[in-house]
């Protein structure tokens, strides 16, 4: 694999960032992307992620992993002192399993968001949320993606 | 290819403390990085819009970190409690370094 | 039942149509749902004209998913959007040695082009051969305009015939089959149902003989071309139905004709009269 100095850079520096995180020795090692349990692990530093209070809706067969719809809404008063702060989407399955993370803020009212996801074959979804106290909560969905329709 | 547009749907009035849905799509290639040239088969380099904000009134209301697993031509949306009248200003952020930008105002009351 | 009236939450409103899906009868295996845009009934299935080889005309929309049939019934979640409006600019846009755009000699597109898309491919007796909407565009753009001529799936090409075609949106497919179309038409029909390729397939063995059915997991359809220039979640934007006759040639391993060839307009013409009577859907969602 040829990278050009732009993209050696970029994930240099995010195989960096994410050691650190992690707490492991800061070696620059080659750039290897992370798995999705090590993503969740530097995004929540290594506390605990309770189940409940997220919940991720996809389809349960995608017609095309080109456009997959995903959707989070997670339960929160959203106030000032009281709200989801952050909610990280991984693919497990995906070459990166990185997806996208949603910032809210008190202003949001609601923590909700959806976007349209690219999935690279049948696999688990995970939305992983901070909330504004640093506890975590997570859902997840396995999502069937199907060869892609008929060529073309 | 054109130059990314940019697609919002703001509702035009709302009530004050209301919590409207908001829409955005910008057309973009998404280029993941994970794709071959057919023809040289070297990997295309990665070019996608990497970061979506919405501000309203100067304030950071709502951010994506965008990876390039979003589909090509991102679609976000999400809500935002409106208190007052005043303006949404969007941005999307390039990995070439382009910005693309957009605004919508909103009466309230 | 209104299905996606502009306030349903589009992306996840889909109980709606699971429910309708279950509770009605199977309809030559597409479902019953029905297509209303932003308030706009469209009509996906309509009864065959009498020299028709099929019983019941079907759009491809009501074979796809609630998600996918979802995307087309908002015209905000609808991804081909953004290449409307870039169509809308470029309609506007003066290019060529001439300084004139679409609009110089057409005006308001959303009164002059309304139809247009519904009647294409269309007669030109100078050309003495069917105009598509993109060799009709060109011709205006060298001999108006003093323009380049812009390549068949071109970002532009494929915006501007979204936009124009737009403007048919809800009208009936209506192509011209008799007179010098006939021609044209009998031409496309022998394509349709000639065996090619190592596959050695025809596209009647499809999208006549199975329609309904799985092939690679997708779900035939009759192969309309009512939508047109249609967004693909596959390509991750527009294509034209030369390129998706392109397509379905590579799959059974034939030498696809070239876009714009005189067999891909034929059996545009063809298709095109196939599906006569169904609403004109551009920019259509599918998969």
């Amino acid at each position: 694999m040829e990278l050009n100095k732009r993209e050696f850079l970029t994930l240099s520096a995010g195989a960096l960032a994410f050691a650190s995180v992690a707490g492991t020795s800061g070696i620059a090692l080659a750039a290897v992307e992370p798995t999705a349990d090590e993503m969740i692990k530097a995004f929540t530093s290594g506390a605990a992620v309770g189940e409940g209070k997220v919940s991720l809706t996809t389809p349960e067969i995608a017609e095309n992993g080109n456009t997959v719809p995903v959707e989070v809404s997670v339960e929160s008063p959203m106030t000032a002192d009281n709200y989801v702060a952050e909610v990280m989407i991984v693919a497990d399955g995906n070459p990166n399993p990185g997806v996208a993370t949603f910032k809210f803020s008190a202003m949001s009212g609601e923590a909700e968001a959806s976007t349209r996801i690219r999935l690279a074959q049948t696999q688990n979804v995970i939305a992983v949320a901070k909330m504004s106290d640093g506890s975590f909560f997570m859902d997840k969905k396995a999502v069937k993606v199907t060869i892609g329709g008929c060529g073309g | 290819m054109a130059k990314s547009k940019p697609r919002v749907k703001v509702p035009k009035t709302a009530d004050a403390g209301e919590i409207i849905t908001i829409k955005t799509l910008i057309s973009h290639q998404m280029e993941s990085g994970q794709r071959k040239d057919k023809k040289t088969g070297e990997l295309i380099p990665r070019k996608i819009i990497n970061n979506f904000k919405a501000a309203f009134n100067g304030t950071v209301v709502f951010e994506t970190v965008i990876e390039p697993a979003v589909s090509s031509n991102p679609y976000i949306q999400f809500k935002v409690k409106v208190p007052e009248s005043g303006e949404f200003k969007f941005t999307w952020t390039d990995d070439d370094g382009s910005v693309y930008e957009t605004a919508k105002k909103i009466k309230v009351g | 039942m209104k299905l996606f009236s502009t306030k349903s939450t589009a992306l996840f409103g889909l109980t709606a149509l699971i429910a309708s899906t279950v509770s009605s009868p199977v309809l030559a295996d597409a479902d019953n749902n029905k297509l209303v845009i932003d308030g706009t009934p469209l009509v996906t299935d309509v009864a065959a004209p009498a020299d028709s080889e099929l019983d019941r005309l079907y759009s491809g929309w009501r074979f796809r998913s609630a998600e996918t049939q979802s995307l087309q019934a908002d015209d905000f979640e609808n991804p081909a959007m953004p290449f409307v409006d870039t169509g809308a600019d470029l309609w506007n846009a003066a290019d060529g040695s001439e300084g004139k755009s679409c609009s110089s000699c057409h005006n308001d597109a959303e009164e002059s082009m309304k139809g247009v898309r519904a009647e294409y491919p269309k007669w030109n007796a100078k050309l003495n051969k069917p105009h598509t909407l993109e060799t009709q565009i060109n011709e205006c753009r060298e001999t108006r305009m003093g323009a380049k001529p812009w390549k068949w799936e071109s970002g532009e090409m494929l915006a501007s015939t979204a936009y124009i075609g737009l403007q048919s949106r809800g009208m009936p497919t209506k192509v011209q089959t008799t007179g010098p179309m006939a021609k044209w038409h009998d031409m496309g029909k022998d394509l349709y149902y000639t065996r090619v390729g190592q596959l050695n397939m025809s596209c009647a063995n499809c999208h006549e003989e199975q329609v309904g059915k799985k092939i690679r997991s997708d779900h035939l359809s009759q192969g309309q071309i009512n939508g047109f220039p249609t967004y693909r979640l596959k390509w991750g934007g527009l294509g034209s139905s030369h390129r998706r006759f392109k397509g379905c040639m590579d799959n059974i391993r034939a030498t696809p004709f070239k876009r714009g060839s005189d067999e891909f307009i034929a059996l545009e013409v063809y298709v095109a009269a196939r599906g006569t009577g169904l609403s004109v859907e551009t920019p259509a969602v599918r998969n």
